[in-house]
């Protein structure tokens, strides 16, 4: 279906990337938001409270993160899009519920944007270090998906795509802007609404008596019901059978968690998401996200006119990761070069993957400001 | 209307008896399929959800309508044994998942049901807030002095001098009076039964099903298994006589006085009043400020 006209602000826009995220899922449809402020990640709520009321939707402040990202799962199982907002400690207060979205395939996002960590850290300064906890960071197993957009354009863009996945595989997909996509100001254009492709919420038709809350379909994804319909739903974060009663058994455990897992492993060529330039002669690959994948422009730049054979490799999609791909890579190159704003995340994602058959090189940064392209360029020129 | 049966002479002989039990009028409202239930004999959890199920019946609303939602604990597994929209939450965290269900759908009538513990405790932050905004919900809490279903640790409830798992040697630490905590942070309706004063429980339950804004009903409950064995109460029955005997009901009290102690358990209505709920503030602010801009939400035109 196409996005409804009401909540998408067509036109071009120079606003900054929380700005952008917002009018994202405004245009994604989004009808329901609960957060508690958090540098650097309000300017999105700020924007949601001041846009919602004439587009028909409710915004609420909540006493903290915890009840935000739970609300959001009540607003959802109520027939709304929903998604929270937040950064660094907020997002840690989030990872039960993360965990709560995954077990009950309540379908929302949670926006983080992120600054320098661990504890209050760098409330105002830039950071990459959330990448980790994001994929595992709630207890338990399960899969989520992840996204890192570059630009302000791509906040916009991305937002509305961890919308439709969310609904699509009915899992929490995290948004995980840095602060400095989120607080820079760019040219932004917003489509018209009929350009906007959204993905509708996957209920059920059949009738009540018919309806298996968690019979999965084809792709592992079971239908959906909403309270008020008539269908009696149980909704409950204890492992569960098909009825959605608890059946806390092994037999009922590995049944539920290797289907949670599996709908998105067996479906992840489907949701990877990631750009690539001049991979097919590289030696060396640099592999990046967020905003450390333009900072990197730089030292490639400076890398190509020294007669290195550099490609490019930015992840959309963070998680699931693009495993084949890297693999695929890793055949062909001597090293892929990764630039996080972090002391060790992603690279060891691009290590598993690359199976031994090309190096995998760091470029740490604990956070707070950018990397300089120098030391990217350094660890080009080292690798080869 | 109950039905007697004597077993037949011819009966007894042959070993086969055809029984008409005429359906029990609750068993509606539960999912029969789930039972039993996990509750041990003598807890007072179950009286509550009988009582519930007929003051629904007696309220009259579409159950198509009313969904009941808990966190986590013994009066947690409430919302999965009705046969409702039922959502068996996190721990403490019932209210703002209500609060999200609510706002997102205001025709849905939700009730919170769950625990001292899930609720004042670790949930105490949610459940002030939602009583100052006048959050339209009905929280329904049953106190049974004990965290329950970990085993019987010391909770904000636990009267002092109690033994507790976690308090061995007494509890030291002085208990919140909820419904004192309820009226003070601004819920609309503020009252207090036991498991064993069923006719008025009912009564208020009924009551709130109907009643716009932040309801609160304390409903004092034995947990023989885990409290009263550990504190001179031989059983959930000794319990209830309890409750029985040293219950006071009062009229027009406030709820600061609602003492529970070993003399007495204060209870009754102290509070039932008006205000805005949380969305009749917002629509009144936004159209103030919009004018026919703004399509009143939640509002059935």
């Amino acid at each position: 279906m196409k996005a409804d006209p009401i909540g998408v602000l067509t036109g071009t826009h120079f606003i900054d990337g929380d700005h952008s995220c917002c009018e994202g899922a405004l245009s994604a449809g989004c009808r329901f938001v609960a957060g508690y402020p958090i540098t650097p990640s309000t300017e999105v709520v700020e924007r949601i409270a001041s846009r919602f009321p004439l587009v028909g939707g409710i915004f609420i402040q909540l006493e903290d993160e915890i009840a935000s990202s739970i609300a959001i799962a009540g607003a959802v199982w109520a027939g709304k899009k929903a998604m929270t907002v937040t950064s660094g400690p907020g997002f840690s207060l989030m990872m039960e519920h993360i965990g709560f979205c995954a077990m009950t395939e309540t379908p929302c996002v949670f926006v983080d944007v992120q600054r320098g960590g661990p504890s209050t850290g760098l409330p105002t300064l830039p950071g990459q270090a959330d990448i980790m906890q994001a994929r595992w960071g709630s207890h338990g197993d399960y899969e989520i998906i992840a996204l890192a957009p570059n630009s302000c354009q791509e906040s916009f863009d991305l937002t509305i795509q961890a919308f439709n996945l969310a609904e699509k595989y009915r899992v929490p997909v995290l948004f995980m802007l840095d602060e400095c996509v989120g607080h820079m100001t760019e040219k932004v254009v917003i489509p018209p609404a009929e350009q906007i492709d959204i993905y509708p919420r996957r209920y059920t038709k059949k009738l009540p008596k018919d309806y298996l809350m968690y019979a999965p379909g084809p792709d592992l994804v079971p239908e959906m019901a909403k309270a008020g319909d008539g269908y009696n739903v149980f909704v409950t974060g204890l492992t569960h059978d098909e009825r959605g009663y608890p059946a806390t058994t092994p037999p009922a455990q590995d049944v539920l968690v290797k289907r949670l897992v599996n709908k998105i492993r067996r479906n992840a060529d489907d949701i990877v998401m990631y750009e690539e330039d001049q991979t097919d002669n590289a030696d060396v690959i640099v592999v990046s996200y967020g905003i450390t994948s333009r900072v990197a422009l730089k030292a490639i730049e400076w890398a190509r006119r020294d007669g290195m054979k550099v490609g490019t490799f930015r992840l959309q999609v963070i998680w699931p990761f693009p495993e084949k791909r890297i693999t695929a890579l890793a055949q062909k190159i001597q090293a892929f070069v990764v630039p996080e704003m972090n002391l060790g995340q992603i690279v060891f994602e691009v290590e598993r993957c690359s199976q031994g058959k090309a190096k995998s090189v760091l470029v740490p940064h604990a956070g707070g400001t950018v990397h300089n392209p120098e030391d990217i360029y350094q660890a080009i020129k080292g690798s080869l | 209307m109950s039905t007697s049966y004597y077993v037949k002479d011819e009966e007894i002989e042959s070993g086969v008896c055809e029984l008409e039990i005429p359906q029990n009028p609750v068993d509606r409202y539960l999912r029969m399929d789930r039972m039993p239930h996990i509750w041990c004999t003598g807890c007072g959890i179950g009286t509550t959800v009988n009582c519930f199920a007929r003051a629904l019946t007696e309220s009259q609303i579409d159950m198509k309508n009313v969904c009941v939602v808990s966190g986590i604990g013994c009066t947690g597994r409430v919302s999965g044994y009705l046969n409702l929209d039922s959502f068996h939450t996190t721990h403490g965290r019932a209210i703002p998942f209500a609060t999200g269900l609510k706002l997102a759908n205001p025709e849905l009538t939700v009730v919170v049901y769950s625990g001292d513990g899930d609720l004042i405790a670790i949930g105490g932050n949610h459940f002030i807030h939602a009583a100052r905004r006048n959050m339209d919900l009905k929280i329904i809490c049953v106190n049974n002095f004990i965290y329950g279903m970990t085993g019987g640790q010391v909770a904000p409830t636990t009267p002092l001098n109690a033994i507790a798992t976690t308090s061995p040697y007494g509890n030291y630490e002085e208990a919140f009076n909820l419904p004192y905590l309820a009226e003070s942070c601004g819920a609309v309706y503020v009252a207090r039964w036991t498991a064993y004063h069923v006719i008025q429980l009912t009564r208020a339950m009924k009551e709130i099903m109907t009643k716009k804004g932040f309801c609160f009903i304390e409903i004092l409950a034995p947990c023989p298994t885990l409290y009263d064995r550990r504190n001179k109460i031989a059983d959930g029955l000794e319990h209830m006589k309890l409750f029985k005997e040293k219950s006071k009901i009062v009229k027009g009290v406030s709820a600061k006085d609602a003492v529970i102690n070993d003399q007495q358990f204060i209870l009754g209505t102290f509070v039932n009043r008006e205000r805005k709920t949380y969305l009749e503030s917002m629509n009144e602010k936004f159209s103030d400020v919009f004018g026919s801009r703004y399509t009143p939400y939640g509002v059935k035109l």
